[in-house]
């Protein structure tokens, strides 16, 4: 080393200093969030579609005058939208406050005491305990099981059928591993059985094309804030000629599906989000989307040994990969990136906030030690190639630091 | 020259860990707060004879939301790390089974061994910290002449939590902090009410976390049912100490040495237990005069002022967390095993508590009363 570059490196080093304690102060950290399924970031446009509708127009959609006018107008075009996205008429759209009420009302909705109900154990637990709560009421549920690469068969499903069958509640795309469900042959099942068909599709609304007639679904849910609109704010889609039991009593909103003076602004922002998500299917965002996954996931396997994607050889949504990383521990693999700035997750939050062993990985016959090895990566409309690498610099070197300090 | 070091802060929600936070902030150190989830209190809660309603303390949701308003008012990042299964397989089981094998376990000591000193300690090294920090009263000091890691007293003697941190290792002292060591509790209070937290007046809590009430009995009969697991049968019984039997009992889980209360028979002078016989399942009552021993046995015993113990020393010891250290000689009459013979006989040695041997503020070691 040349001898004047030593003070020249000691200075490097205290602007290093000096800059990460000013970071720590000013919390400059550079923070990538790769959680999108958890939720996502309200899109800029999406931002500005709903901020009119808190003040200027605050109208009571159901309000007769001037004011109740302008927001009607804007709830129903709105539902236009979402219509679009999911290929169905405007009048089969309800809106609700989010995924969980859309399941609840398609599930409690849709079924009675003394019904059979199939579903499947790598549900949402918004589905799951949905059936529970039926199981209480009176009524039988068959969770059907899936495959290692977390696919529900449809002969299971076939096979699960009763006469006293009523519903069959199968998601489009599972939360966890991204893995999408052959819904389209459980459609068929359905209607040749002649049973409702409702599928969560939380998880695949606006990261693949929807539409409600290829599913061959009576009911259908979506989420706001999986999408780019905020929380808070959902609809299910209910077949026309549908008769549905509503969950709340009161006005007589959303065709008397849904009492409950509507969400405007949330409303609003749904249907702006509808309308971006079809654009970027004619732009071919989701192909890119699922090249930059490709390319994230690629690079963690390359640079890290003993890694796998949980779901591998499944049809997936395109952003979505849950890699397992043999010998360590998930929970700590997601706090030590968080610290660093990069935001993932594992496994399902429990009410206190520690982390459970997912109930989707354990499903598919994961070893309890693999499920908790478990990271999902989810990618977001924000994202970009930066945010790949900067992903890419961090978990190997995480990974390894985990792997030198296991017990096991 | 103050060098600020990354310390993971065992927070439990209470006053003391909070205000170890809060101190340890201040100072400029990289603070990060974990609570460790070890118990769903629901998880029994609604079975026969337990309470339909969650009021226990440790890991209830009630003390995470303290735990985390309070990382979130000194501005530490904080996380809830699960480690229920570990618990249930190195505290809760191991508490049942000594209760059925006729001993008197104590979970805290276990809890520090397997999990916060252990567990937490991994998590916080694999999260980048170089130690952990509790809000427990005791104090870590390096001796420079043993090259050893001691465990002392703290400054408040009322508070004193040595007693349950016996089974500490050397590495496990060396990246541990005790900032409450030099302070007394009116102290820590008035230091949280320094530093703003809301929770300065919060009452201390004093049972065993996961048994809520404090009624272990009616916890090892859900448990064990929660489990599909039959109670053992442990009735058996009732006799004296020279051997003469004088009734029955229903189960020997349900005595401690030193019990006088439930023995279900009438006599004129007071009756306590004075030894289990788990393996006949006896429990032997007696007079007062009954409890006190001059010795007892101590197995699987950790050394921490010493690597060995060559030859016999004077100590005091300790034989339960409320008891006031007794004069004694230490000896080691095995490789695991040691003999602890006092100045003074001693009430009620009960077997599954531990021992833990004193020279003057510092421990010694301690070791599993047999």
């Amino acid at each position: 080393m040349a001898p004047f570059a030593a003070p020249f490196l000691l200075l490097q080093a205290i602007g290093r200093g000096i800059r990460q304690k000013a970071g720590r102060i000013l919390e400059m950290m550079r923070r990538i969030y790769l959680d999108n399924n958890a939720t996502t970031p309200v899109l800029p446009e999406v931002l500005d579609a709903m901020r009119p509708y808190f003040g200027e127009h605050f109208g009571n959609a159901s309000s007769i005058h001037h004011h109740g006018q302008e927001t009607r107008a804007a709830v129903e075009r709105a539902r236009d939208s979402v219509a679009s996205l999911l290929g169905c008429r405007a009048s089969e759209i309800v809106f609700t406050s989010g995924g969980t009420e859309s399941d609840n009302l398609a599930i409690s909705g849709l079924t009675s005491e003394g019904d059979h109900v199939i579903t499947s154990s790598i549900e949402h637990h918004a589905v799951l305990n949905a059936c529970r709560h039926l199981e209480k009421m009176g009524c039988d549920v068959t969770y059907v099981l899936v495959d290692s690469r977390g696919l529900v068969g449809p002969d299971d499903v076939r096979r699960a059928l009763r006469p006293n069958t009523r519903l069959i509640s199968i998601m489009t795309a599972n939360n966890e591993t991204g893995v999408l469900q052959p819904v389209e042959e459980i459609g068929r099942i359905a209607a040749e059985a002649d049973v409702y068909f409702h599928t969560d599709a939380v998880q695949a609304a606006a990261k693949v094309r929807i539409d409600v007639k290829k599913i061959g679904c009576d009911a259908l849910s979506i989420s706001g804030h999986k999408m780019h609109a905020p929380q808070g704010v959902g609809a299910l889609y209910v077949r026309k000629g549908t008769q549905l039991q509503p969950l709340f009593h009161g006005g007589q909103h959303e065709r008397s599906r849904r009492a409950g003076t509507e969400n405007v602004p949330g409303i609003v922002a749904l249907g702006k989000a509808a309308e971006l998500a079809m654009q970027g299917f004619e732009r071919g965002e989701d192909e890119k989307m699922s090249a930059l996954r490709d390319r994230l996931q690629r690079g963690i396997l390359a640079q890290v040994e003993e890694a796998a994607v949980n779901g591998e050889g499944a049809p997936r949504v395109p952003n979505t990969s849950n890699i397992y990383f043999d010998h360590i521990e998930g929970e700590s693999m997601v706090i030590s990136l968080d610290l660093k700035g990069l935001a993932v997750s594992t496994g399902a939050a429990c009410s206190s906030g520690a982390i459970e062993p997912s109930h989707v990985l354990m499903a598919m016959g994961l070893r309890t030690d693999r499920a908790r090895a478990s990271i999902r990566f989810s990618l977001g409309k924000q994202n970009t190639a930066e945010d790949v690498d900067f992903a890419l610099a961090l978990v190997p070197e995480a990974v390894a630091r985990l792997r030198e300090l296991s017990p096991v | 020259m103050f060098r600020p070091t990354t310390i993971a802060v065992a927070m439990s929600g209470g006053v003391d860990s909070s205000t170890v936070a809060a101190i340890l902030r201040a100072e400029g150190h990289n603070v990060i707060g974990l609570t460790m989830q070890l118990w769903n209190q629901r998880r029994l809660a609604g079975r026969e004879g337990m309470p339909e309603q969650v009021t226990g303390r440790c890991c209830s949701l009630d003390d995470v939301y303290d735990a985390r308003r309070v990382a979130e008012h000194i501005g530490i990042p904080y996380y809830v790390v699960n480690h229920e299964e570990r618990f249930e397989r190195d505290v809760v089981r191991p508490f049942v089974a000594e209760y059925l094998s006729g001993r008197t376990p104590i979970p805290c000591s276990l809890c520090n061994n397997h999990l916060k000193f252990d567990q937490l300690l991994t998590v916080a090294q694999q999260i980048g910290a170089d130690c952990v920090a509790t809000g427990h009263y005791a104090r870590v000091e390096y001796n420079d002449a043993g090259g050893r890691w001691l465990l002392k007293r703290p400054a408040d003697r009322s508070k004193d939590q040595t007693y349950f941190l016996f089974g500490l290792t050397q590495e496990q002292l060396s990246r541990t902090l005790f900032p409450l060591g030099g302070m007394t509790k009116p102290e820590v209070r008035e230091r949280a009410r320094e530093h703003g937290l809301a929770l300065a007046e919060k009452p201390d809590s004093q049972e065993i976390c996961f048994v809520p009430g404090g009624d272990y009995k009616r916890f090892i009969d859900a448990y064990l049912a929660e489990r599909g697991e039959a109670l053992p049968d442990t009735a058996g019984e009732l006799v004296t100490a020279s051997g003469e039997v004088i009734g029955e009992h229903p189960g020997i889980h349900n005595f401690t040495v030193g019990q006088r209360k439930g023995l279900g028979v009438a006599t004129g002078s007071p009756l306590y237990v004075i030894q289990i016989n788990g393996a006949d399942k006896q429990v032997v009552v007696g007079g007062d005069a009954h409890l006190y021993s001059r010795t007892l046995h101590a197995r699987r015993v950790n050394l921490i002022a010493m690597d060995d113990l060559r030859e016999p020393m004077r100590v005091s010891v300790k034989i339960r967390h409320r008891h006031e250290a007794a004069p004694a000689v230490l000896e080691k009459i095995d490789a695991d095993e040691v003999l602890v013979t006092f100045d003074q006989p001693q009430r009620a040695i009960t077997p599954g508590q531990a021992a833990v041997f004193y020279d003057g503020d510092s421990v010694v070691g301690g070791a599993w009363i047999t």
